[in-house]
């Protein structure tokens, strides 16, 4: 088992989203979570990476997250957000960045990779010397994936990663995204808009917010 | 040598000049004459009080004193200091207090006691001055390095989360905001330091010529002054930074925008 949710709940203000949220993820897993919006999806999410409270039980590997040093969790459970404001510089150093983290001392960033996976994601190879001010929505979303892919992580809390991009890159994405697990010890959670996407990416599926 | 006296008859003929200002607000019809009038008469009695005091301060030598006097000019300017950020968090004026306390003290202390050679340590003529200036310009680099922490955490919130999620610490991930503060506190003095002497005359300088001090006398007292303040305003903003840094960003590597308060 990789990742195991214990009775969670979220309340935003005197607002319960979700309760009694349980379910389990294994090597191979694609979790599709679905809910009408304002169901709190990216909290969710959120949450298991770490980056909000989380009331309940989540564990990475057996271990409870409160347990794991937060950097060495969140380099092998990953969020990525639908859409996030890269440091000024070029693409290639939004993507080299996260290698200079303690985290990832043991990795080394390459070229080639950034190359292959942003070709391989449907994008030309040469937007590394792109400056992040002048990518698009969808641009930056490859970025995003690709950034994430490229730490190797073992998780993957995808949060409408595909919703700015064209159907056909969209589809490639989601090809990558599903290659990706079953390369290796791996599982992703996946929240999107599109229901033909929910029906492609996921292997189970999850409602939320369903009680109101 | 010494000043020339200013008589009560000379203070009130000064304070006359205050007509300027207001015959200026009611010819152009500006509406401040109320506040003209009660910053003259606040400035007067707030002067005239700061006077007695130190002169008691100074007849009685008394350490303690001196060192109550220094903690309640502490108090104050850490007040001032945390009143400034747009946002702030409930502990601010707190840790305003003790970055202040901490580095105004070190260091006033270091230059009477190391530089200066000041008998007796605390001789209030030197200690109080010394450590009003230090502490005026530590508040200032205080509440600018704190307001551009706050400020840049809640612009760079996407980005800084966007780095803890692929596993940067909390320190990893708030550096690039931290040293951006850091240097918005230190700009001022920074700024003052290259004009010094050029474009104004600081106040210690002039008051010690106008008291009958040599120039080159001066001079070297404001120069150490200047040292000094540098430093304390640095490690003023650098501890502030720190404690903001540890109240926004909890031990989990989260950051916690929602302890924020806007100023009402």
């Amino acid at each position: 088992m990789l990742l195991k949710v214990v009775d969670a709940s979220r309340r935003v203000g005197d607002r319960t989203l979700w309760t009694e949220l349980s379910f389990d993820l294994a090597a191979g897993d694609r979790l599709v979570v679905a809910g009408a919006s304002g169901t709190g999806k990216s909290l969710l999410l959120r949450g298991i990476a770490g980056l909000d409270e989380f009331d309940g039980g989540c564990e990475f590997r057996g271990r409870p997250q409160a347990e794991w040093p937060m950097p060495q969790y969140r380099a092998q459970v990953m969020y990525v957000p639908q859409t996030a404001a890269l440091a000024s510089g070029s693409v290639a150093d939004a993507l080299q960045a996260p290698f200079a983290l303690a985290v990832h001392a043991d990795r080394e960033y390459s070229t080639d990779a950034a190359e292959n996976l942003l070709a391989v994601l449907g994008r030309d190879p040469a937007m590394l010397a792109a400056e992040t001010e002048n990518l698009s929505g969808g641009e930056l979303q490859s970025v995003l994936l690709a950034r994430a892919l490229m730490l190797d992580p073992t998780v993957l809390l995808l949060d409408e990663v595909t919703s700015a991009l064209d159907a056909a890159v969209a589809r490639r994405a989601e090809e990558v995204l599903i290659d990706w697990v079953d390369a290796g010890e791996r599982a992703l959670i996946w929240v999107g808009h599109d229901a033909g996407g929910r029906e492609r990416m996921g292997t189970a599926s999850l409602t939320i917010g369903a009680q109101r | 040598m010494n000043a020339v006296p200013i008589s009560n008859l000379q203070l009130a003929l000064a304070a006359g000049l205050l007509l300027v200002s207001l015959a200026m607000s009611l010819w152009l019809r500006l509406g401040l004459g109320k506040d003209i009038l009660i910053a003259g008469v606040r400035m007067v009695v707030q002067l005239l009080l700061v006077g007695l005091i130190l002169g008691w301060v100074f007849t009685l030598q008394n350490p303690w004193l001196v060192l109550g006097i220094g903690l309640v000019m502490t108090f104050l300017a850490a007040q001032a200091a945390s009143r400034r950020p747009k946002r702030f968090y409930p502990k601010l004026l707190l840790d305003s207090f003790v970055s202040i306390l901490v580095s105004s003290f070190l260091l006033s202390g270091l230059v009477l006691n190391g530089v200066l050679f000041v008998q007796p340590w605390y001789a209030p003529q030197y200690l109080v001055p010394i450590l009003g200036m230090v502490l005026g310009n530590s508040l200032t680099g205080v509440s600018l390095s704190v307001d551009r922490f706050i400020a840049n955490l809640d612009s760079g919130r996407g980005q800084i989360e966007g780095m803890l999620a692929v596993g940067a610490t909390r320190r990893e991930a708030a550096l690039p905001a931290l040293r951006e503060a850091l240097r918005a506190g230190m700009i001022p003095t920074l700024n003052s330091m290259a004009v010094m002497g050029i474009v104004s005359l600081p106040g210690m300088m002039t008051g010690q010529i106008l008291a009958g001090a040599s120039p080159e006398s001066a001079v070297r007292y404001q120069i150490v002054i200047m040292f000094v303040i540098a430093a304390s305003t640095a490690m003023g903003c650098l501890l502030s930074l720190e404690f903001a840094f540890r109240r926004i960003f909890d031990g989990q590597h989260r950051l916690r925008l929602e302890r924020l308060r806007a100023r009402s």
